[in-house]
């Protein structure tokens, strides 16, 4: 009786810890759900919000002048001297002749980027058969009328308080009626060198750059790590020396960035002497901080060779050298391939090192090759961050967008290296 | 096989990278230093490479201590020809430079530079501080009753009735910015001399007790979070000042001036920044902006004249030029005319040779 009694009063309760188990269940995979969805808001709020403050970048106001090559004005023997600043000023002037004040004349000038003139000579000096003839060419329009086309300054507030005057906004507005403003694309972001003025700023020097510094970083961290990991794996005998050394790389692949710019700066540049600013320099300094991480990812690729594989091409009579080369490298390499690409990628993105070898640099010229100092894309978005140009704030969100969208690339050729080439045993 | 196909690639490839490095001498310019001289040399720098055609010039923003360090370590194409500064070059650096082998050095003052104290424009009234209310506001420690206490003012009006009831908040630069040296020698340091406190110990202590007296107390800003340090990023400072019409902050005279739509000036004692009330000297805290070049590097490194004389051109100094476009106060037409003809007859800096 006691034992029924007993079971009857367990009876309504077993229910409840099935319940129970069920609700711990489902708290656990909503706790899950929403730390998913809390990285993912996050991250969307970051690229929102650079998108934001960057979109306005990718467009830039353009003014469309006609301009007239005077041959008393541009040599035919000598184009690149040419008095090519009167040039601009006539053009403008003719849409505006009422204006003859000098003072007046110089802020009506304004309008157009300072970097106009250089603009028509460099397609003066491509084409001198322009000598003589008139043309019409869209120019950059100067910053303060970009961000007011841009409505970043608003006509409502004080002209004392306004970087673009009530006499220049009237003079816009005339450019506007004549349909001679344009918002076309922003290539110049992408495909111009670094300048003074935003409206002119590209990151076609940062790209250079960041190209030839992760090129040399490659072709030294690639090698080495593969060889390290090799021999480790393959060759080295297990005692307490090649412990240390792995636990000597796992360490260094932990050590921060900016140790390894101290390392360059000593080393590369106080030892070796080499100059500043370059992107080898940047490579050789990058190597050093990714190479633990290659060295890692490849250690693991090989290991997962399965070692029956090892087995069976001794077993027919391959030296080791052989086997690794013919069997165990090329079954590692989509994997190692894969870290490689991540370990780039991490390192174009890398900026407290090269701050120190000075690959901060501004060079407002092209750049090219591994021995002329440059800019790297991280560096260039500080350097924009810090300049007091308003056009600067847009550019640097889209300098950021730009150097995502590189880094995004980078991982999806990884993601899809492991897809096509990846094995399972 | 592959795979050793493109290990053969790879090496050539390597080979040929280096091989393909040039070994000829430097052919552009090479310029360090402080980073409020930076957007002045940055200008000169593009305007002289759009129009000589020349390899654009390698400007870097290292700070001005930075600067002349990097300056001073030789003579020579591995060392930089150019440093900006924010400030004249010390004793101790010109010392280096002695020591390094570099001995020629012209200096050159290209105009000045105001800092600027800042309040978001939506801000209540017209704000005007005077430099001991500065120092009473963010010091770390001020007299009160006859000795240095921690600084108990939490609002402007606890300073002195008349100005705002406000909370202090203020956004400025770190210790390692030259616009804090400078704020803290021309605003800090004039604001807490002229106390009672200090004034009498200046007839009482030996010099160099009453210069460590105010070394210590005079330039030790707050700590306790009303003053806040914004990194080196004087376009974050604007975005929080925008964001808190309560706060106020300090950076350099060109950020203001980019940014007058949605800032207005503080006075100090009075005068609001401008390029007149800078130039004239009639605003207090305004500082002078240099560069020092290697005359040695003069005729070796090419460009180097061509650059020197751009920068000192009335085009790129003058008062109609570029720079102060960009928030450059320029000197007087004598003062400019003492620059341009020192640089270009290559004067030697003699001011710590006796």
């Amino acid at each position: 009786m006691t034992d029924l009694t007993a079971k009857d009063s367990d009876a309504p309760r077993r229910p409840t810890r099935v319940q129970r188990r069920y609700a711990a269940n489902r708290r656990f995979k909503y706790l899950g759900l929403g730390a998913v969805l809390l990285a993912l808001g996050f991250l969307a709020l970051l690229l929102a919000s650079i998108t934001w403050s960057g979109y306005q970048a990718f467009t830039q106001t353009h003014v469309t002048l006609t301009v007239t090559i005077e041959p008393e004005q541009v040599n035919a023997d000598d184009p690149f001297r040419g008095n090519y600043r009167a040039i601009i000023r006539q053009a403008v002037q003719a849409v505006f002749p009422e204006v003859t004040n000098r003072r007046q004349l110089r802020n009506l000038v304004k309008i157009v980027s300072s970097g106009a003139q250089y603009i028509v000579r460099d397609k003066v000096v491509a084409n001198p058969n322009l000598i003589g003839t008139t043309f019409s060419i869209s120019v950059p329009a100067s910053d303060p009328v970009d961000q007011f086309r841009k409505g970043n300054i608003s006509r409502d507030i004080p002209e004392a308080r306004r970087r673009i005057s009530d006499q220049e906004i009237a003079w816009y507005d005339r450019w506007v009626e004549l349909g001679a403003i344009q918002s076309p694309f922003n290539w110049a972001l992408i495909f111009a060198s670094d300048s003074r003025y935003p409206e002119l700023a590209g990151l076609w020097g940062a790209i250079n750059g960041s190209f030839y510094a992760l090129l040399v970083c490659i072709l030294i961290s690639f090698p080495v790590g593969i060889a390290t990991a090799v021999y480790l794996e393959e060759f080295a005998p297990k005692n307490r020396w090649t412990n240390l050394i792995e636990v000597n790389i796992n360490n260094l692949a932990a050590v921060p960035s900016i140790v390894f710019g101290l390392l360059g700066l000593a080393v590369f540049l106080g030892w070796f002497g080499m100059p500043r600013s370059v992107p080898l320099v940047g490579g050789l300094t990058l190597a050093l901080m990714t190479l633990p991480t290659i060295v890692i990812v490849a250690r693991v690729a090989i290991t997962a060779v399965p070692p029956s594989i090892r087995e069976a091409a001794f077993g027919i009579g391959a030296s080791r050298h052989q086997v690794v080369m013919h069997h165990v490298l090329p079954l590692s390499l989509p994997g190692i391939l894969t870290g490689t690409i991540i370990a780039m990628a991490q390192a174009l993105g890398e900026t407290a090192p090269l701050l120190l070898i000075g690959m901060n640099a501004f060079i407002a010229g092209d750049t090219g090759g591994v021995m002329d100092p440059s800019t790297a894309l991280p560096t260039q978005i500080f350097i924009w961050a810090d300049s007091p140009e308003r056009g600067f704030v847009a550019r640097t969100s889209a300098a950021i967008m730009v150097l995502l969208a590189f880094l995004v690339t980078m991982n999806g050729i990884a993601i899809y290296l492991r897809q096509k080439f990846e094995r399972k045993w | 096989m592959n795979f050793k196909v493109s290990l053969k690639i790879a090496s050539l490839a390597a080979a040929s990278l280096f091989l393909a490095a040039p070994a000829d001498a430097r052919d552009r310019i090479q310029i360090v230093g402080s980073s409020t001289v930076f957007p002045y040399t940055q200008a000169v720098a593009e305007e002289f490479a759009n129009s000589t055609g020349n390899p654009a010039p390698v400007v870097e923003s290292t700070g001005t201590g930075g600067g002349m360090r990097i300056f001073c370590t030789g003579v020579g194409e591995a060392h930089p020809d150019l440093t900006g500064a924010s400030r004249a070059m010390k004793q101790s650096e010109w010392e280096l430079c002695q020591a390094n082998g570099v001995t020629d050095v012209s200096e050159a003052l290209i105009g000045y530079d105001g800092l600027s104290i800042a309040i978001s424009s939506e801000a209540e009234g017209d704000w005007d501080l005077s430099e001991t209310q500065l120092y009473l506001g963010l010091a770390a420690q001020v007299p009160l009753n006859g000795e240095l206490v921690d600084n108990p003012n939490q609002r402007w009006s606890d300073i002195d009735p008349s100005l705002p009831d406000v909370a202090i908040q203020v956004f400025g630069p770190p210790p390692t910015s030259g616009t804090r040296d400078a704020f803290v020698e021309l605003a800090m340091e004039d604001g807490c001399e002229v106390l009672d406190f200090f004034e009498r110990r200046k007839d009482t202590l030996s010099s160099d007790d009453y210069k460590s007296l105010v070394k210590q107390n005079c330039r030790r800003m707050r700590q306790d979070g009303l003053f806040i340090e914004a990194g080196e990023n004087d376009n974050l400072i604007v975005q929080r000042l925008q964001a808190d019409a309560s706060a106020l902050g300090i950076f350099g005279y060109s950020f203001l001036y980019e940014n007058e739509d949605v800032l207005k000036a503080v006075r100090v004692n009075g005068i609001a920044p401008n390029f007149e009330t800078i130039a004239d000297g009639s605003y207090d805290i305004a500082r002078p902006l240099f560069f020092y070049v290697k005359n040695a590097h003069r005729g070796v490194i090419q460009g180097l004249d061509d650059f020197l004389i751009e920068y000192v051109s009335e085009n790129a100094f003058g008062p109609d030029g570029y720079l102060p476009e960009r928030g450059l106060v320029v000197l007087s037409d004598e003062g400019r005319e003492d620059v341009r003809s020192s640089i270009e007859n290559g004067s030697s800096m003699t001011r710590y040779i006796n």
